[in-house]
């Protein structure tokens, strides 16, 4: 037991239906975890929401864009009321609504770039959550969490049409499992996103879903062609699929596991499906509750959904 | 999925969403942020403080609030062109009639008990208007989809019945806490709070049987010359210690069972007299009537704490004498006392406040992420639904472990049941001793309890039985309500064996047939009833956590079994599959029982694991949700 420090009174009523899911322990780990996310688009929001609910201690946006007619389309935290956009961020218009969910968790805005933090930022945080970033942007803060002496988990998460893609790294990640009557101790060793990465296409399992290739291709273009995250439509198909041969043969994969009509579903339709975003965001949440309580299994280390067949799946995607 | 973005059905479609809880919260807003424009939504509810860790759409100042109607405003502030009709109602009035849900292109279902499902299952089999159905407790949840004459319809797989404890277990024999929960809440607190003349098992049975019953008649009565506390005093010598010796003086029950040990007050609280008990360390009242706490004047803080026997005897007492204000926390806070008192009594382990509650109902394992989650999913099956896509149609289960890689695990849904008496035409059939069952019997335990009907009429050939309903005149009401009361062979048109008895209700617009077969005995231990409905199949009753007895449930037979009522707020359980009819292909790519484990007791977990062993195919096993409920509310507030 960490602290020892017992929930107020208040806390024990809000949280009554969740500790009867994680016990008072995980509510309490809970209550004292900092969380960072950057770019709130619709999944994110999602994720916040159903973080700010569950009582983390605090939660840090990071999104400086202004408000477009793109931005509102999946995010029910901005009201529809103009004069109250008055310049502002969406992290900041964010923010007000999500203090709102829960006076327990304090909320609030870091201005800036994500790829100008330094490590040590990082460090006051227990999991960072980003997305809708290049993928240098995504290696880069991998590494400054990595670089820590203490374990920062990382995530990354994309939607793109009705799918949806979640990266963990929990780096090495120990907790109690209970087996029958027994708790076991369980350990659990994360590849960066970049080591996960670089792992040869070829000495993956089988079936491993295809939709861990079409969105490498689609990151691996738009750094090539220096988009900014979503930034493709169904004109760049044909460069996609140029790319898409290249990187086959490069990994000696056949390029029937990388369906043309999965590839043009990722590049041309780059607005957000909402039930999507619930899906994802969900999840997501889930799984950082799991991190941060210390129970359950966590997942390792990929998560895809799509809307079209309908499955969740966990792909371990790592030399261990 | 492309296409179902911008697919043209969505705008013009008109919804209806019938539960604005946990899962209503999560839909409403999604489906509004999809581009619906017209939604219809019924709740009967209120807000409550524990909604609010995941109802994300109420705040604390909501509380009290009509929930539809504050989720309206919520979501309007972020889509203030779209359309929400809210409806402060139980959907269960007969204002949504099968004409009601004619309007609607799809209902989708957020439910928190099975009453409700069933009933809105058969307006949209009524109705011929698509269902999407839906549920979740804790990690776990599921969506399904019903569409009339292409899928199974919500009622075409059995639904678990709630747990029932026999009556001997709860007032004399007791084993495990939750007995002592339901002895507490259900025979005590009903007896000194609840409609008095009700029938009441309270008092242990001894082989004097007649002069305890006439003990019991007055003792709970208040004494003219006695102040609240004696009376507190005195009831709780009677049902922990009298009660106890007299349960002590029949040898034959203790023969292979621990003696239980009296308790009287006496012992417990010795140097307590009845005005120091009411000074020691005390709070004074709040303000908020609501608020009023034995735990708190009392000085103890932590729900998580497990009293002494001591601290539950001051908690029992200080319960009784504030209750009589009738607040709601010390309903639970006397419950627990009195349980542990009892618990103390014969050997079994005391609980904390928390997990007493937790054992008498009213309490969902409810977390926002599932919710958001399975809402995603409604929508997700709606828009198939809207599209006419009756191909893509899924089932989706949402694990809490991972199996087969799967944390969302999608399976083709079922065809209907062809023998589900709801949405196919096939009969039931009823055995019954007719020279000694009355028409009342079958109405309240077959037409109500089990087949669920609200407003049920009952024919004979072309003779009513019974109906109800506003516009009957005074002399029919009267015939009927002597109907009632006759013993089936001796009624105007006499009900015997190989009598087909029709039963509808004509809100839910559903009508059945029941053969119905004389049989003479019935087993009181495993039939106490005295009659069994078949073709009606129902799962095997589960104990999950939430339990409670229903009021009047007792007579005076021996051993009779008790049906406990569950209910929850918004979600439901996955249930192991011991519950599936044999032979039924309800196979989901192995589930592990580890999936399914979590919320089942041991026996529940063998059972499940047995059936996994009992699948044929390799690794394929089967998976039922369900939903269980218990509203220790309805009992208590």
């Amino acid at each position: 037991m960490d602290g020892g420090e017992e929930l107020t009174e208040q806390e024990t009523a809000l949280y009554d239906r969740q500790i009867r899911v994680w016990g008072v322990d995980a509510q309490r780990r809970l209550s004292k975890s900092h969380i960072l996310v950057s770019g709130l688009k619709g999944t994110v929001v999602e994720f916040c929401k159903n973080i700010v609910l569950a009582g983390v201690g605090s939660l840090t946006l990071n999104d400086d864009r202004e408000v477009t007619e793109e931005a509102l389309a999946a995010n029910f935290l901005i009201p529809a009321d103009e004069n109250v956009f008055d310049g502002r961020s969406i992290a900041e218009l964010c923010c007000d609504s999500l203090k709102d969910f829960n006076p327990m968790v304090r909320v609030s805005v870091q201005k800036g770039d994500l790829s100008s933090f330094d490590a040590d930022f990082f460090d006051k945080f227990n999991v960072v959550v980003i997305s809708c970033c290049s993928l240098a942007t995504k290696r880069l803060v991998n590494e400054s969490c990595r670089k820590l002496l203490k374990r920062v988990a990382f995530y990354t998460v994309d939607c793109r049409d009705s799918c949806g893609e979640i990266f963990v790294d929990l780096q090495n990640y120990t907790y109690s499992k209970k087996k029958l009557d027994e708790t076991v101790e369980c350990q659990l060793k994360y590849p960066s996103f970049e080591e996960a990465i670089a792992i040869p296409w070829r000495s993956l399992p089988k079936r491993v879903s295809k939709l861990y290739f079409a969105m490498r291709v689609v990151e691996r273009f738009e750094e090539v062609e220096k988009r900014k995250p979503g930034e493709t439509s169904i004109s760049d198909l044909s460069n996609v699929l140029k790319l898409r041969k290249e990187l086959c043969l490069a990994h000696s994969l056949n390029e029937s596991q990388i369906p043309d009509a999965l590839l043009e579903r990722l590049i041309a339709v780059t607005r957000e499906f909402p039930p999507v975003c619930a899906v994802v965001g969900g999840i997501l949440g889930q799984e950082v509750i799991k991190a941060l309580s210390g129970k359950g299994d966590p997942l390792k280390n990929f998560f895809f959904y799509d809307a079209v067949d309908g499955k969740g799946v966990v792909e371990d995607i790592s030399n261990s | 999925m492309a296409s179902q973005q911008q697919a043209p059905p969505i705008k013009g479609a008109k919804v209806l969403m019938v539960g604005a809880g946990g899962i209503g919260c999560e839909l409403l807003k999604t489906l509004a942020l999809s581009g619906f424009q017209d939604i219809h939504i019924i709740d009967m509810d209120t807000i409550e403080v524990s909604n609010l860790n995941r109802q994300f759409l109420f705040r604390q100042s909501h509380v009290g609030q009509s929930k539809a109607k504050v989720a309206r405003d919520a979501v309007l502030r972020f889509r203030p062109d779209i359309s929400i009709t809210p409806y402060h109602a139980n959907v269960k009035d007969p204002d949504f009639n099968v004409d009601f849900f004619k309007q609607f292109n799809v209902v989708l279902n957020g439910l928190d008990n099975l009453d409700a499902r069933r009933h809105v299952n058969r307006l949209c089999l009524a109705a011929d208007v698509p269902l999407v159905e839906s549920g979740t407790t804790g990690f776990l949840g599921q969506v399904t989809v019903h569409v009339k004459g292409k899928t199974e319809c919500y009622e075409c797989q059995p639904k678990p019945a709630p747990k029932t404890y026999p009556v001997c277990t709860i007032t004399s024999t007791p084993s495990k806490f939750v007995h002592c929960i339901v002895w507490a809440k259900d025979l005590l607190f009903a007896k000194l709070f609840g409609d008095k003349n009700q029938g009441n098992d309270l008092n242990v049975r001894s082989s004097d049987a007649a002069s305890s019953s006439e003990h019991a008649n007055d003792v709970f009565e208040p004494n003219k010359d006695e102040d609240i506390e004696q009376y507190g005093r005195r009831i709780y010598d009677h049902v922990f210690g009298y009660n106890i010796e007299i349960a002590l003086s029949n040898e034959e029950t203790w023969r292979n069972r621990n003696r239980p040990r009296p308790i009287y007050i006496r012992d417990v609280l010795p140097g307590e007299s009845v005005q120091q008990n009411g000074n020691a360390e005390r709070m004074p009242l709040p303000d908020d009537p609501l608020s009023v706490s034995a735990m708190a004047s009392l000085c103890l803080k932590n729900p998580q704490d497990i009293w002494s026997l001591t601290e539950n005897s001051r908690i029992f007492l200080e319960a009784l004498k504030l209750f009589f204000s009738r607040r709601k926390k010390l309903a639970v806070e006397f419950v627990t006392a009195a349980a542990n008192i009892r618990a103390a009594s014969f050997v079994i382990p005391l609980h904390s406040l928390f997990e007493a509650k937790g054992i008498a109902g009213n309490i969902v394992h409810a977390v926002a992420t599932t919710n958001a989650i399975i809402s995603g999913l409604i929508v997700i099956e709606a828009i198939k639904v809207l599209q006419n896509d009756a191909n893509s149609y899924r089932m989706t289960y949402c694990l809490e472990h991972p199996s087969r890689k799967m944390l969302l695990m999608p399976v083709e849904p079922f065809e209907p049941n062809k023998s589900c008496y709801v949405c196919s035409e096939t009969p039931l059939s009823l055995e019954i001793n007719t020279h000694r069952s009355k028409l009342r019997d079958i109405v309240e335990k077959i037409v109500k309890a089990k087949l669920g009907m609200c407003l049920p009429l009952v024919m004979h050939g072309s003779a009513l039985l019974y109906e109800v309903g506003d516009d009957l005149d005074d002399d029919m009401v009267a015939n009927y309500a002597a109907n009632l009361d006759k013993v089936l062979s001796e009624l105007p048109s006499p009900v015997t064996g190989g009598t087909i008895l029709t039963v509808e209700d004509l809100q839910q617009e559903l009508s059945c047939n029941i053969n119905i077969k004389h049989r003479e005995e019935f087993d009181e231990e495993k039939e106490p009833e005295g009659m069994l409905l078949s073709g009606w199949t129902q799962a095997p009753a589960v104990e999950n956590k939430s339990t409670n007895v229903a009021n009047g449930a007792s007579t005076s037979s021996s051993c009779q079994a008790v049906p406990l009522e569950t209910e929850e707020d918004d979600e439901l359980v996955i249930l192991p599959a011991g519950s599936s009819p044999a032979g039924m292909k309800r196979k989901i790519s192995d589930v592990s029982t580890t999936a399914i484990s979590d919320l089942s007791t041991a026996a529940d977990e063998k059972r499940s694991k047995k059936r996994v062993d009992e699948l044929d195919d390799d690794d394929e096993a089967v998976v039922m949700l369900e939903d269980v409920n218990a509203d220790i509310g309805k009992g208590l507030q």
